[in-house]
């Protein structure tokens, strides 16, 4: 946390931010496009996240299957992950193996071939993906509550992307997807771990900074108009066990409303942990919704979701409901709270305690380089790596009086979502 | 990258930096010093596992574990969970065949707190009567819940198959019958029974002074005693598939199917362990999921996730390949992942593939001790295997050592084409 930053701009506009850190002989790299289902028209739902398979795929230097081996070899891994406004390669490497990456990363951002026979493989991997999400009760329903939550911003489809979409898209899509978005000018480079920042700039430049920028298309720009009322939705599905879902419009990442909605939502389901990698979360058995569901035996857990995104998305809870339980009674308890902690100032100590949680869990992430060069990558993508920096700060700054003030103006009815899932009987 | 300045590099664990010691009530501390880290892990395990419990309660020791931290003489259950999560410690127990497991992690300076509460949970549970029925809500709603997915449901049908006979065929979260039928006192019975600080193992990692570590578990544990707990009873020899066996579970309505398929493995005792688990990373693992993942996935794309896999205990361990397909596919999927195991047993591994598995078990290892959880997770395979205190020193040499001749004698060992056991889960 403490380590300086080192950031700096190649000539061809890629972004490059550094942090040494030398508690164990491994550095992870990160490459960072500002490319994710948000760009995605009806019809191409899904290509970005096809996309990053397709990268996995080989270029003329590093044939497919080469790749893989290489890093496996050198006792590394390596993956990639899309999201709603972007996506994202790393490898994690024994410090001294960490040029294969810068090598790779290099490589493929321009020389990727998208073979007509991959792509049709990759097809099917892609549906099987597909269709094991849908095996999920909780993809189902979080599915369709994004749906109904966003009618005009690109937001409202899940990156997977839908069936027909997976069906038509074809070869030539993906590779002009590919090449609009994958530019050093629309990228970013994080690493963090064992490394000489001087070295690794210089070694940076020589394998970036020959490849030359592209305009990217401008983004999609929708923005979805203020709510007209309460959605409510009802899906059926196989099981036994009833989900429900509340969702509510969200501030982006950098609104300053994100802070104490933060803490707000540590009030209600417990603290979330920033710590994609490593670090762990803990239990929320004293927050206020477990203490109302769970242990009035409405629900069987509770939990929050607040994802940090470019721009307002969803804050959502998600409740299992208790076996001898409706939705509609634990819905009604969850408004009783909703209620009190817009009606009742939260004391000045809860505020304290969600805090400290916040500080020891952001202690426990930084333990590990891949998530720390996560970290430096992913907060570029909506704000600047600084929102890291000042994230316990910002947190501390949140008063009870600011938090009663997001909850009545976020949380009623009308900037809200309700999804119940609905199963279909026991006979499964 | 840089060779220059690397100021004080984590070196593996060694004899010089793990603190071992057993306490006279039989309770072994293993620490080790992290001073990078602000946090301290716990982990450990006591001979509290599922083997002891009858059929008829199957989950009991799960249940039990599970139930600690739900109220104890001195603490409420929410006395108990505000004094954890207000300093954003954590601590949880879990039942496995063998052993009650604990994991926990605080701020360095919770962890006299952390280590109360781990005594309190382990010494004085009270099993309060409305909390044992929260769990059980909770515990029956995971089982509706793993009756619905598909991944466990042919896991759960794979070990019936390859188990038979044997108490390793058992669910350790039971059913919703044993469930059911568990009552309150049944956990406060197998608490006083088979809870005890003899077996215990208890592993500190981060940034605390292991001297002092076992100093601060000795105040809470060391006057810890149970003369009542009697020794886990003997595993009965396991019986080998005759033939294959297929069984298929129904699950109406999902859209994809799981496919598990595969035989006993080798326990983590026995002598061609690395041998097996290098055949299983040429197998199913190494780099884009060893051959069954260029097979499965790269070649047919049938497949989203197909990979193998070793689990090996102090018992017999298994050797499984994991898919998950569309309906549509599953003959297909078998058919191919059969033949790749046939021409794995037939043809052996070249060379070349085993150095390059080689060199990711052992390129991998400092990846594996980056946190003071992978640290702690080795200390305890250390004690839990009699693996010794230079293991993971030794470890590289352990890995090249082996040769492909013994890779093929441990795949021949436990997989036979003819012999496997496949269990299909789906609509």
């Amino acid at each position: 946390m403490s380590q300086p930053i080192t950031r700096a701009t190649l000539a061809n506009g890629l972004l490059v931010l550094l942090k040494e850190i030398h508690t164990a002989p491994l550095t992870s790299f990160w490459i960072w496009y500002r490319v994710g289902s948000r760009d995605e028209p009806t019809g191409r739902t899904g290509i970005s996240h096809w996309v990053e398979h397709m990268q996995f795929k080989g270029t003329p230097r590093f044939p497919p299957g080469v790749l893989d081996k290489a890093i496996s070899r050198d006792g590394g891994f390596w993956n990639a992950m899309t999201f709603l406004d972007w996506t994202t390669y790393y490898e994690t490497m024994p410090a001294d193996k960490i040029d294969l990456a810068l090598r790779l990363e290099a490589d493929r951002m321009t020389n990727c071939t998208y073979e007509v026979q991959e792509v049709e493989s990759e097809r099917t991997v892609i549906i099987s993906e597909r269709e094991g999400n849908e095996n999920e009760p909780l993809f189902r329903l979080g599915e369709a509550v994004q749906n109904a939550a966003f009618r005009v911003h690109p937001y409202h489809h899940e990156v997977i992307g839908d069936m027909a979409d997976l069906h038509a898209i074809r070869r030539d899509d993906l590779y002009q997807h590919y090449r609009a978005y994958y530019a050093p000018n629309n990228a970013v480079i994080a690493v963090a771990g064992d490394f000489e920042t001087g070295q690794m700039l210089d070694r940076l430049r020589e394998l970036f900074e020959p490849i030359p920028p592209v305009e990217p298309p401008a983004r999609l720009y929708r923005p979805e108009p203020p709510p007209q009322g309460e959605h409510r939705l009802t899906l059926e599905g196989p099981g036994e066990t009833t989900y429900l879902q509340i969702c509510y419009r969200a501030p982006a990442g950098n609104d300053p409303d994100f802070f104490p909605l933060t803490v707000l939502d540590s009030l209600l389901t417990g603290p979330t942990s920033l710590n994609m990698f490593g670090g762990g979360g803990i239990s929320n058995k004293t927050s206020r919704l477990y203490q109302a569901l769970v242990e009035r035996d409405l629900a069987v857990s509770v939990s929050g979701g607040l994802f940090v995104t470019a721009d307002p998305f969803l804050y959502t809870i998600t409740i299992t409901v208790h076996p001898q339980r409706k939705a509609e009674e634990a819905l009604a308890a969850f408004d009783e709270q909703i209620k009190r902690i817009q009606d009742e100032p939260v004391p000045e100590e809860e505020v304290r305690r969600a805090i400290k949680q916040a500080r020891a869990l952001f202690a426990y992430g930084s333990e590990n380089v891949t998530n720390q060069a996560y970290w430096l990558g992913q907060a570029e993508m909506f704000a600047t790596y600084d929102w890291f920096l000042n994230y316990l700060k910002k947190l501390a700054r949140v008063t009870p009086a600011g938090i009663q003030e997001i909850a009545r103006r976020l949380l009623r009815p009308q900037n809200r979502v309700v999804g119940v899932y609905l199963p279909s009987g026991g006979a499964a | 990258m840089n060779r220059n300045r690397r100021p004080v590099p984590a070196s593996l664990p060694g004899p010089e930096d793990i603190f071992r010691v057993t306490l006279p009530n039989g309770i072994t501390i293993l620490a080790r010093a992290n001073d990078n880290s602000p946090s301290v892990v716990i982990s450990g395990y006591l001979l509290a596992g599922s083997l002891f419990d009858p059929d008829e309660y199957l989950g009991l020791a799960d249940f039990t574990a599970a139930a600690l931290l739900r109220g104890t003489e001195n603490y409420s259950m929410q006395r108990l969970y505000n004094a954890l999560e207000s300093v954003a410690a954590s601590l949880a127990f879990n039942a496995s065949v063998h052993t009650a497991g604990f994991h926990g992690r605080c701020l360095a300076e919770d962890l006299p707190l952390l280590l109360e509460l781990l005594a309190e949970a382990l010494r004085r549970p009270v099993f309060p009567d409305d909390q044992v029925e929260k769990l059980r809500a909770r515990l029956l709603t995971d089982l509706a819940i793993r009756a619905q997915d598909t991944g466990e449901m042919a896991s759960l049908t794979f070990d019936e198959i390859v188990y038979a006979g044997h108490p390793y065929r058992r669910p350790e979260d039971g059913y919703p019958e044993t469930i059911q039928a568990i009552e309150r006192q049944r956990l406060a019975d197998f608490h006083r029974r088979h809870y005890g600080p003899r077996g215990m193992v208890i592993a500190v990692v981060g940034a605390v002074q292991p001297r002092r570590a076992a100093a601060q578990i000795e105040k809470v544990l060391g006057d810890w005693s149970n003369p009542e707990q009697p020794d886990p009873p003997p595993l009965p020899p396991l019986q080998p598939l005759k033939k294959t066996v297929e069984r298929r579970v129904k699950i109406p309505g999902k859209s994809q199917s799981d496919l598990v398929i595969g035989a006993a493995g080798p326990s983590r005792l026995d002598p061609e362990f690395h041998a097996a688990a290098l055949g299983n990373s040429i197998l199913g693992q190494f780099g884009m999921m060893g051959r069954i993942g260029e097979v499965v996935r790269e070649k047919s794309g049938l497949a989203y996730y197909a990979y193998s896999s070793l689990s090996a205990g102090v018992g017999p361990g298994s050797w499984e390949v994991s898919a998950g397909v569309n309906p549509r596919n599953v003959r297909k999927a078998l058919d191919l992942v059969q033949a790749e195991i046939a021409r794995f047993v037939k043809e052996g591994v070249s060379a070349e593939e085993l150095a390059d598995s080689q060199s990711n078990f052992i390129g991998r290892l400092p990846l594996s001790l980056e946190s003071n959880a992978g640290v702690a997770g080795a200390l305890i395979n250390i004690e839990r295997f009699g693996l010794g205190l230079d293991y993971y020193r030794r470890y590289a040499d352990l890995i090249r050592a082996v040769t492909p001749e013994q890779v093929v004698e441990a795949v021949r060992k436990y997989l036979d084409p003819d012999r496997l056991a496949i269990a299909i889960a789906g609509p």
